[in-house]
């Protein structure tokens, strides 16, 4: 594996700063070498900048990926759409010399070149491939006993062309992970259905895309697990701080905890949930914390 | 992606390598689309009123896409139906459509090098958490901070999200 970068984007480091440290004690547990990526923006977000302008989009990004190639270590995201916006942008100007020359022409002002000399990895590809489930299986030292509804997210395995990890409609690689955690991974209808955060929809039009994350939610509680894992904080902020705005706009309660990957693998690496921030959601459910007190 | 031929988006559509033409009409992607089932929006008609006119771009639908990609897997002609729906928004941005919500994210990220910025909240969690206030980004380095804004200004982002007026 290459040495990697940790890119942090804008929601894990200042919305739930949890993940950020799930992500750490995983990846040291893992023995994986990583730095941090210090001086890193905004991805930029991809269904919003990169929708206004794409010379900003390929800027900003750009610039997050000179940094990595500065310290010779491969991108690695923990978001759907940092992942989707640096993977594409890396793309892009790696195959259009004429894009890279104009990028290039930014960058410049600032004494930064893209070479194009890195990858941009997403937490779940890279655990996914190295070290694999089987090796993560054997490095759990507290299996969990929980049932999960897992939630891929978009942007991890669409567009699928450009993402090769095969078949965005029904895919498995996420559910071996969780289910080397000892966690079942209960299948639900619309399981690959979006949040509704994406594209500048909950910023925007809130009431619309907390109706798109209801209709989640009601399959999810119909699906009777312990809580939803995802692999995005923008999908973890929606469904957490959705869940919230849905409870204060109408009334329903659904109180299903969320937890980010790194957050479920750092349980059962023996981390305890006030140690990976699970206790800081905004969603509180002391049942559940309980349970993962009382499953020790 | 400049500024929009007024009489033919899909040629500039084309020309960003994103074809609509071969569009049948089938539907497959409002079908497809999770934000259609509750916001109305309907992807066939996107496609449609793209090739043939402007008024695309004062078309509210253009907001309510979440990028999902579902549309774009399965459209049997293939064509690239969420880039292009991005590539029609930034031609409507260019001619001053932006919804204000979205002004202000663009502000956000011109002034602090982050969409969402650090809060008092957060810095206090993340001290419960044994880890810095301010994390490893921008948000830690204003020589970091300066360099993106440099940028947005090589860009005209600033002015772009300035001036634009729906």
């Amino acid at each position: 594996m290459n040495k990697l970068s940790l890119y942090l984007g804008c929601i894990t480091p200042n919305r739930y700063p949890g993940i950020e440290k799930a992500t750490k004690l995983c990846l040291e547990r893992l023995e994986i070498d990583y730095a941090d990526l210090s001086g890193a923006s905004c991805c930029p977000a991809p269904g919003v900048f990169r929708s206004f302008d794409k010379a900003t989009w390929l800027a900003l990004a750009s610039r997050n990926i000179v940094l990595s190639e500065e310290m010779e270590r491969d991108v690695l995201t923990i978001c759907n759409g940092c992942y989707g916006s640096l993977v594409d942008a890396n793309n892009e100007l790696k195959g259009d010399p004429a894009l890279k020359k104009s990028t290039n022409a930014h960058l410049e002002k600032i004494g930064k070149k893209f070479k194009g000399t890195v990858a941009v990895r997403h937490i779940i590809e890279l655990l996914y491939d190295d070290p694999g489930p089987e090796k993560i299986e054997e490095m759990v030292v507290h299996p969990l006993d929980l049932k999960v509804a897992l939630h891929y997210g978009c942007h991890l395995v669409k567009p699928s062309k450009e993402r090769e990890l095969g078949s965005a409609e029904c895919p498995r690689f996420f559910d071996e992970l969780v289910e080397a955690t000892g966690a079942e991974s209960v299948n639900y209808p619309d399981k690959m259905a979006c949040c509704g955060a994406g594209g500048g929809v909950r910023s925007a039009l809130l009431d619309k895309s907390l109706e798109m994350l209801e209709h989640k939610l009601s399959r999810i509680r119909d699906a009777d697990v312990d809580c939803i894992v995802n692999a995005c904080p923008f999908c973890h902020l929606q469904f957490d701080g959705g869940q919230v705005e849905i409870e204060e706009k109408r009334g329903i309660k659904y109180n299903i905890p969320v937890l980010h990957y790194s957050q479920l693998l750092g349980l059962a690496f023996g981390y305890l949930p006030e140690e990976l921030g699970i206790d800081l959601n905004l969603v509180t459910n002391e049942e559940f914390l309980l349970k993962l007190k009382g499953d020790r | 992606m400049t500024k929009s031929n007024k009489s033919n988006i899909s040629d500039a559509l084309k020309d960003a390598g994103l074809p609509i033409l071969t569009c049948m009409q089938c539907g497959t992607c409002s079908g497809s689309c999770p934000s259609g089932r509750y916001t109305g929006m309907i992807t066939r008609k996107i496609v449609r009123k793209a090739r043939v006119s402007t008024d695309v771009l004062h078309d509210p639908d253009l907001w309510m896409c979440t990028t999902c990609y579902t549309c774009q897997e399965r459209c049997p002609r293939e064509i690239k139906i969420t880039d292009a729906i991005l590539a029609i928004r930034a031609i409507a941005v260019h001619e001053g459509i932006m919804l204000p919500e979205h002004r202000k994210v663009s502000q956000l990220v011109l002034e602090h090098g982050h969409a969402v910025p650090i809060n008092d909240m957060v810095k206090e969690k993340r001290e419960r958490l044994g880890m810095e206030a301010l994390p490893e980004t921008v948000h830690k380095y204003p020589d970091a901070l300066r360099d993106v804004q440099t940028l947005l200004e090589s860009c005209g982002f600033d002015k772009l999200v300035a001036g634009a007026q729906e």
